[in-house]
């Protein structure tokens, strides 16, 4: 009975795809009660305030990871001093894209683990491993009710001198590697990072490859605001940059008289 | 001289401020079989001595691998001891699950050790009529842990439990001071002497023993019969006094004079008992 009203619902969805191209945040509930029997009243069908890419490498010293700081609200951009990457506990940075209201829900998860860690007052500590164990098994377990923490996350940390970096997505895909990108990172940044990252970048250098690559975004992701943050992460500790913007460079000659040598523009 | 009037709840003080139950319940642990745990900044070593009830069965295990990097050995009713095991195994999957780390075992001994404190606060439960050496590693090195009945525990260098332990204790006192430093074979050798002072005077044969190890890039393992046999025959000690010169000169007497007719029976006595697994 219950399988065969999601499935309902999800071929409902479908249905409501063709006929809106994206999911809107004008998109109303009554609609979707009149496809679902039941009264759910918890689930994330859809994002509201979403953030963009997060970025994240491993350098020589730990990890270095970057994220803008936009809110968009659909199509526009309504917040843009949304703070997507945060610290948690003594050895981890977490950085989020997605519905924003989930990833609060998230800290405030991230927050009881860390405090109850913290009450042991014992001399271990939760490291970004077990953090990026913790929340895979968080955000598999909402996929399979059907109620998605919809955020893709960027785990990264240094612990006893071990860098990790990891990320996880909305239905619990989890994977670690030398450098991770959430959304459209994914294809517009991971491809410099297969280029150029290094095991050895200083955090000069590290940085340089960031802002390359959030460059780009800012280029050709509609989502991407020029307002970034850069964090750091080593044994000794974390830093959080303040918010800065990028140059961005326009002058290409195809712009430069654009119309010469096409009839009847202006 | 109260005692029969305030011990038969185990949620009743005495006048005297003693809960009677959770004292038999440390007697409980006295009256099992001996066993030792001590450790060096690496490697944690437990022995106890295993006797089987009779020839024809075999004997009970006290021995538990909880996980690659905690074990726990334990004296008393084994029947609880058992039991408990499978709590511990239970927590350091479910949090190894979770967390792709394993258990600090510091935080599963103290685990046990309110688990223990619940059946000391009900009026429908009894203590656990067990005592649990609890062996593991963690990011601050080797730890040996002692769980009591009454929800305490204690960290220690080196501790004995059960029947004839206060020899064990004696020997280890006197040799704790050059544990931390120890190397792993000196450890198992130390722990076998110990289980020897509790024979007082029986042969030790890895028949009647059982020992165990962990250590930094070792995981928790039962040592096997041949293993530990071969050891006791190596470091001499079915039975003679210890290559290190003990000044108290318990047993020697005793021991010289069997030591002839035991080390030709020593081989064939590894084939004693027929239910040794």
């Amino acid at each position: 009975m219950m399988r065969t009203s999601f499935a309902a619902l999800i071929i409902a969805s479908c249905i409501l795809m063709r006929a809106f191209v994206k999911p809107s945040p004008l998109h109303t509930l009554e609609m979707d009660t009149l496809l679902t029997s039941e009264g759910d009243s918890q689930r994330t069908q859809y994002p509201y305030v979403t953030g963009t890419s997060v970025i994240g490498i491993k350098y020589k010293d730990g990890i270095l990871m970057a994220a803008d700081m936009g809110g968009s609200y659909g199509s526009t951009i309504r917040y843009k001093s949304v703070e997507r990457i945060k610290q948690v506990g003594k050895h981890s940075l977490i950085g989020a894209s997605g519905e924003i209201s989930d990833f609060q829900e998230i800290l405030k998860y991230l927050d009881e683990l860390i405090l109850h860690d913290n009450m042991w007052d014992d001399g271990n500590s939760l490291g970004p491993k077990e953090v990026h164990s913790y929340l895979t098994r968080v955000m598999y377990n909402r996929r399979n009710k059907f109620d998605p923490l919809w955020n893709s996350l960027v785990i990264g940390g240094v612990k006893n001198g071990h860098k990790y970096l990891g990320s996880v997505s909305m239905i619990g895909v989890n994977f670690e590697d030398d450098h991770i990108a959430t959304g459209f990172g994914n294809h517009l940044a991971r491809p410099l990072l297969r280029e150029e990252w290094r095991e050895d970048l200083s955090f000069e250098e590290g940085v340089k490859l960031l802002e390359k690559c959030m460059r780009n975004l800012l280029y050709r992701d509609r989502s991407a605001v020029n307002k970034i943050q850069i964090a750091k992460i080593t044994e000794e500790g974390l830093t959080v940059s303040q918010p800065y913007s990028l140059k961005t460079f326009w002058i290409f000659s195809a712009f430069q008289n654009p119309t010469v040598g096409a009839e009847g523009s202006w | 001289m109260f005692r029969n009037q305030y011990d038969t709840d185990v949620t009743t003080w005495s006048p005297a401020g003693r809960l009677f139950q959770v004292e038999y319940a440390m007697e409980a642990v006295k009256q099992g079989s001996a066993a030792i745990g001590l450790r060096s900044k690496t490697h944690v070593v437990l022995a106890c001595v295993n006797k089987a009830n009779s020839e024809l069965s075999s004997h009970q295990r006290k021995i538990f691998k909880v996980d690659d990097h905690i074990g726990v050995a334990i004296a008393g009713l084994t029947a609880d001891g058992r039991v408990l095991s499978r709590y511990m195994r239970s927590e350091c999957i479910n949090y190894g699950y979770t967390y792709e780390s394993p258990l600090p075992v510091g935080r599963l001994v103290v685990q046990l050790a309110d688990k223990a404190q619940v059946c000391t606060q009900r009026s429908w439960k009894r203590p656990y009529g067990v005592g649990l050496l609890v062996a593991g590693l963690d990011e601050s090195g080797a730890h040996l842990y002692y769980n009591c009945p009454s929800g305490n525990y204690f960290e220690y260098q080196a501790f004995a439990i059960g029947s004839r332990s206060q020899a064990a204790k004696t020997y280890l006192e006197r040799k704790f001071e050059k544990f931390p430093e120890s190397s792993r074979d000196d450890l198992v050798k130390d722990a076998l002497f110990a289980i020897r002072e509790t024979l007082q005077g029986e042969k030790l044969t890895s028949t009647v023993c059982t020992v165990a190890v962990i250590g930094v890039g070792e995981v928790f393992n039962i040592l096997d019969q041949k293993t530990v046999q071969s050891l006791i025959n190596e470091f001499e000690i079915s039975g003679e006094e210890a290559p290190t010169n003990e000044s108290a000169a318990e047993q020697s007497g005793g021991d010289a004079g069997g030591a002839a007719p035991d080390q030709g029976g020593a081989a064939a006595e590894e084939e004693a008992a027929p239910m040794d697994i």
